[in-house]
């Protein structure tokens, strides 16, 4: 594993709802190249730590650091200025329009006010082919036409375009087949491969221990575990889940 | 134009292999505007059969003027429905702008073509206070515009005073719909349109090429281009045949006036939809308008621009209808908007928003001025033509919901 800078760590992050303390000085670090997940029970506190990295809703308090340099991540276009680009659980792409639209949907490059067409058709096709996708037959396909690890595919790789740095998948393999989950698993992990820092969340455990390197576990808002995948097995995640186990915060 | 990549552009391949991908698009249930086509030529197989009027020259002539206005009104609503939304008040606000034409010439003397501007500046004035009401408040649009629809009725009333009926004279005005163009200027449009058909496809091809991307066979570009020189014949030379009814005392021959003007609209639009961020926008967020929000995109203001361009349009089609029938009374455009919005969605743009083109709307408009014109002519009572209007929308809407529906689940 990679020992450099990581590219985004918090340190301390306290996020609460009124009364509802949802994070509680939460620590967290990923690094490029490497696949972290980010594990645990329903209102854990996953979402909103990650709408905290998209700038959606930030955190109360704590440090953020980026690059080793502290930021302030207060809304989405400071997220996505930085390169921090999440791929939703509903993914957001427009049924009606084809892959090439969608991949660069609210960014579209233009000749002198015209839609460059060919261009943007080249680039998405070098992107996909570059992340050895095979799914996909044309990038001219409706997304409607799509199955759901292709559509998932076309996410993810809207997010390779833009050249982000660090890559939030939500629950990217949820509603999708065994076929289609290991293709899925194995985009994610070139995504890696390919020096992307990619956060995956999941509640499939057999998912989180195929393509990740690190394991992180919420619980009740905290962080009860920070593991190498190599040096640990389902059974304990799961004790950190349901938080039967607790680990010292130094991994 | 080497295709260094596994994943295809869906331009491979031959003429034949392009015909067959657009039957199994087809069969896959992106007919467009195909079935209004069908529609269209079995309709107008049977009323020239019932009735032989139907296809004289005079009666074709008649067709493109009726179905003019209703057009214009369809094109600009097709924004709107793009978005999923609606526009009520269409119909009204071109009431409303030829109101203001005729008045500001009749009794301010302003000059015809500054009194067109003030008519079409309205309309996008009106549109700009939907579009607000619409994306910043929050209200729906059918509620909007329906309001607008009571309210500028009202307004006409007002305007034009009850039971009057206010003149136009100028002649430019009253000649877009009532004379023809000099035979020649119906080639030379016809010339026009083959060279900016030619000039846009060949610039996609070379851009195409330029980004190394594979271009479509060469021979759908001259296929097209043979077909519309080859119609775009027929129609000029079917339209400069004498139609009036008395040749010696006055000729009557050529393209009206109009013809061109609902073209430049019909391109222009067009253009703007599928060859600009903001067509693509529009597309985006009538698709799914959280993930346009997503990608960026300003979705209210991409909502209040469509809603400007709707009621242009209808400030265009206000100027249409005032010349069409040299007057303005206090109830036009009343009754228009519901057959505008049944042309839209019969020539196939979807009402649950992301699907359609401007050309669907005039091929709509078609179906819906021949239906009149037809049962005019072959003398049905104007009751049974109006409900077989209806039923025509229904089905046409019918066919949207299913395909909508379809294309949700799969």
């Amino acid at each position: 594993m990679t020992n450099q800078t990581p590219v985004i760590e918090l340190k301390n992050v306290k996020k609460s709802f009124g009364p509802v303390e949802v994070l509680r000085d939460v620590n967290f670090s990923v690094r490029a190249g490497e696949v972290t997940a980010l594990v645990g029970d329903n209102g854990a506190g996953k979402s909103t730590l990650i709408k905290g990295l998209a700038g959606i809703q930030p955190y109360d308090q704590g440090t953020i650091l980026f690059e080793g340099k502290p930021v302030e991540l207060t809304n989405p276009r400071q997220s996505s200025e930085m390169g921090i680009d999440v791929v939703y659980q509903d993914l957001a792409l427009c049924d009606n329009l084809d892959i090439v639209h969608n991949m660069f949907l609210g960014r579209e490059e233009a000749n002198a006010g015209i839609l460059d067409e060919g261009h943007m058709e080249s680039k998405a096709a070098n992107t996909l082919t570059s992340l050895s996708v095979k799914t996909v037959k044309s990038v001219r396909q409706k997304v409607a036409r799509l199955s759901g690890g292709q559509r998932q595919t076309v996410a993810i790789a809207r997010a390779v375009l833009w050249n982000n740095k660090v890559v939030i998948l939500d629950e990217p393999t949820a509603a999708l087949g065994v076929a289609q989950t290991e293709q899925v698993l194995q985009l994610v992990r070139r995504l890696a491969d390919a020096g992307k820092a990619v956060i995956i969340i999941s509640h499939n455990l057999q998912d989180v221990f195929a393509v990740a390197d690190r394991i992180y576990v919420l619980y009740l808002g905290k962080m009860t575990a920070a593991v190498k995948k190599s040096e640990t097995n389902q059974a304990d995640i799961v004790g950190y889940i349901t938080g039967a186990k607790t680990q010292e915060m130094d991994a | 134009m080497s295709n260094q990549n596994t994943i295809q552009t869906g331009n491979e391949g031959s003429f034949l292999d392009a015909g067959r991908n657009y039957i199994n698009r087809v069969k896959g249930g992106e007919t467009g505007s195909l079935p209004a086509l069908l529609g269209l030529v079995i309709l107008a197989t049977i009323f020239a059969v019932a009735n032989p009027i139907f296809l004289k020259p005079i009666n074709f002539a008649n067709l493109l003027t009726q179905t003019a206005t209703v057009t214009t009104l369809a094109m600009g609503l097709t924004f709107v429905l793009l978005l999923g939304e609606i526009d009520l008040s269409a119909g009204v606000t071109a009431g409303l702008s030829a109101a203001f034409l005729a008045i500001t010439m009749s009794e301010y003397g302003v000059a015809w073509p500054i009194a067109a501007v003030i008519a079409i500046l309205l309309g996008m004035m009106i549109g700009f206070l939907i579009g607000i009401l619409v994306a910043k408040v929050g209200i729906p649009s059918f509620v909007v515009t329906l309001a607008a629809f009571l309210a500028f009725q009202g307004l006409q009333l007002v305007v034009v005073g009850k039971g009057g009926l206010i003149g136009i004279d100028a002649p430019p005005i009253l000649a877009i719909m009532n004379t023809p163009m000099p035979i020649i200027f119906g080639w030379i449009l016809l010339v026009v349109i083959v060279i900016i058909y030619l000039g846009t496809s060949i610039y996609t091809r070379i851009q195409r090429a330029a980004s190394g991307q594979q271009n479509k066979p060469i021979g759908i570009l001259v296929f097209r281009t043979i077909a519309l020189v080859v119609i775009g014949i027929g129609f000029v030379s079917f339209l400069n045949l004498e139609r009036g009814a008395n040749p010696a005392v006055t000729s009557l021959r050529g393209v009206p006036y109009v013809v061109p003007i609902v073209l430049i609209l019909l391109a222009a639009g067009t253009f703007v939809l599928n060859r600009t961020k903001f067509g693509r926008h529009v597309y985006a967020v009538g698709g799914n308008a959280e993930a346009a929000r997503r990608a960026g995109i300003q979705v209210s203001r991409v909502r209040i621009t469509v809603f400007m361009i709707s009621s242009t349009f209808a400030g265009i089609a206000g100027i249409l209808m005032a010349s069409r029938q040299a007057s303005v009374d206090a109830a036009a455009g009343r009754s228009i908007v519901l057959s505008a919005i049944a042309a839209a969605v019969v020539g196939g743009v979807s009402l649950f928003g992301g699907k359609g083109r401007l050309s669907d709307a005039v091929i709509g408009g078609f179906v819906i001025a021949v239906i009149d014109n037809g049962l005019g002519l072959i003398g049905l009572a104007s009751g049974l033509n109006l409900a077989i209007t209806g039923g025509v929308l229904l089905l046409a809407a019918t066919a949207d919901a299913i395909t909508s529906r379809k294309s949700r689940t799969s």
